[in-house]
């Protein structure tokens, strides 16, 4: 029994196919034509709208740039980032606990593992806008109802993406202190959580930037935020300020997205 | 008892000890007992399952079959927390060190302690009690590492964060230690200090110490006993004494 090994053979590069994939491929390809047919997909419309798309921008060019229009645009994109940052980071909080109960072979037992991750798919399974109209009718027009929906949805994400992370994280570790006896709230507390740590960044930093896109919509059902102008400017055909808008969200959420990514590299660089 | 004479207490006993990983044979009907004090090597060649004898003995990973009592426990069938009592009593040196990173080297030595001390104040060196600081920076002096007890467990070169693990093996004062291959990043001194304090450990406070080793001198010169796996099987259960080198080379042909 060693290791040593006499004329090894060498894997096979590929794997053949098996004829049961080719009969796949046609299927998935007759899958896709059926979709597209379901989505109403029509050459006529797409070789008609290039006139119509130019037909908008002609009335919205040039945005809207006066600089009272600006200003208001600027605050309620300050409030859009403040919902976003508030719930995110109220969101990476309640998903600790909520992941380390997901996390199988943590702390809890198969049945609440399995339990609270079907709870995590049901809250992503429900998108973002939906939570605002639920959060609306619960607490009101405004940004805390946006607050609570973004909440909810980094919570379905960050607390199913931990206990992921916390699942691929080193067993090492872990196998060395729980030999020691440790109880395992002490274990994860010492072992698996430091060692998840950069996934962990990693993830709310997504989860930051999911935030910030979700935010700018959520105005358009009354949750708080700048969609509510972009709704407004669409309604009233005030098609510049609505493109002002539309740039104003691209510019924030590359800015964040460049920003996340700088954090990304600096956090987790640092610490390999 | 059928006789009047005393027999030192038995630390380890293993009986039939079978460990499968999915259908492969790592080793089968494994039997030997050891008793308190004293050094024990555990000699055999790469793959044929030392580490993994090791870690069924512990109870870290589960053995296909086979007892095996512990500090006079059975440890199968033990409830969650007696079997928490019982690992607390016990030091574990893994072949792969198993540090956390990112945490500092005092913070790795003070988790020893959790199986005895557990709670919130023992998750890290700055929420630690007085006592247990001090015991962890004992157990640092005893590895030669005290100077680096602010350093990130993953900024430490190999050599060090293997002593870094037998430092936090030792902090609570086990009274079995297991060890991995312990000398097996370090350099030859190293490795002799480590040794050493390993045989002070067994003989003036009669911890049993099992270690494995690629090193047939080490075994020879340290074990008091000198237990061999080869072809999934112990071949060898001997006193350090009756054996020549030459014995143990037999185990890797
Ligand atoms: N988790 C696992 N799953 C499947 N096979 C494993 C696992 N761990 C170890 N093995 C296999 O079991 C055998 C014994 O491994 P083990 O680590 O116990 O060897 P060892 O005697 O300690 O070797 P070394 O001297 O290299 O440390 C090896 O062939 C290894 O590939
Ligand atoms: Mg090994």
């Amino acid at each position: 029994m060693t290791d040593r090994l006499s004329g090894p053979a060498l894997p096979a590069r590929f794997e053949r196919p098996p004829v049961l994939a080719f009969i796949g491929y046609v299927l998935g390809l007759a899958l896709i034509a059926w979709c597209l047919a379901g989505a109403g997909f029509s050459l006529d419309k797409v070789m008609s709208s290039p006139p119509r798309f130019a037909d908008f921008l002609s009335r919205a060019f040039p945005p809207n740039l006066s600089p009272d229009v600006l200003a208001r645009l600027g605050w309620k994109m300050v409030e859009t980032l403040q919902i976003a940052v508030a719930g995110a980071v109220l969101g990476v909080i309640v998903s600790l606990p909520v992941a380390m109960l997901a996390a199988r072979g943590l702390i809890a037992g198969p049945a609440v593992n399995q339990a609270v991750r079907i709870t995590l798919s049901f809250i992503r399974a429900v998108p973002d806008i939906a939570w605002a109209l639920v959060f609306v009718v619960a607490v009101g027009l405004g940004p805390f109802a946006g607050m609570l929906a973004i909440l909810v949805d980094t919570l379905g994400f960050c607390g199913r993406f931990f206990a992921d992370d916390m699942e691929a994280a080193d067993k090492g570790p872990a196998e060395a202190l729980s030999a020691t006896g440790a109880r395992r709230i002490d274990i994860a507390a010492c072992a698996t959580i430091p060692a998840a740590l950069p996934a962990f960044v990693s993830t709310s930093l997504f989860a930051l930037e999911k935030a910030v896109r979700s935010s700018t919509i959520l105005g358009l059902v009354g949750a708080g935020g700048i969609g509510i102008e972009l709704k407004v400017g669409f309604d009233l055909f005030d098609y510049p300020t609505a493109l002002t808008v539309i740039l104003m969200i691209a510019v924030v959420v590359i800015a964040i997205e460049h920003l996340s990514g700088l954090a990304r590299t600096r956090i987790i660089g640092e610490q390999r | 008892m059928p006789s009047g004479v005393p027999v030192p207490p038995v630390d380890i006993e293993a009986e039939g000890l079978t460990k499968q990983f999915g259908d492969t044979p790592i080793f089968s009907g494994v039997s030997f007992r050891l008793e308190r004090g004293g050094a024990v090597a555990l000699v055999g060649a790469n793959g044929v399952g030392k580490s993994t004898l090791l870690r069924c003995i512990m109870g870290v990973i589960p053995l296909t079959e086979g007892r095996v009592a512990l500090l006079g426990q059975d440890t199968g069938g033990l409830s969650a927390m007696a079997q928490r009592r019982l690992r607390a009593r016990v030091g574990f040196v893994a072949q792969k060190h198993n540090l956390v990173p990112r945490l500092s080297v005092l913070s790795n030595v003070i988790h020893g302690l959790l199986g005895q001390r557990g709670g919130v104040r023992h998750w890290s060196q700055a929420m630690a009690p007085a006592a247990s600081r001090q015991a962890a920076l004992e157990a640092l002096e005893a590895v030669g590492l005290a100077h680096l007890a602010q350093r990130r467990a993953d900024r430490l070169s190999g050599g060090q964060s293997q002593r870094v693990a037998i430092a936090r093996a030792i902090v609570a004062q086990p009274e079995v230690l297991f060890a991995d291959e312990p000398c097996a990043s370090l350099d030859p001194a190293a490795g002799e200090d480590v040794m050493d304090l390993f045989m002070r450990l067994a003989r003036e406070r009669t911890v049993t110490v099992v270690f494995t080793s690629h090193n047939i001198d080490h075994a020879l010169r340290y074990g008091d006993r000198v237990l061999g796996l080869a072809g999934g099987a112990l071949r060898l259960d001997a006193t350090a004494g009756s054996l020549a080198p030459a014995d143990l080379r037999g185990l890797y042909d």
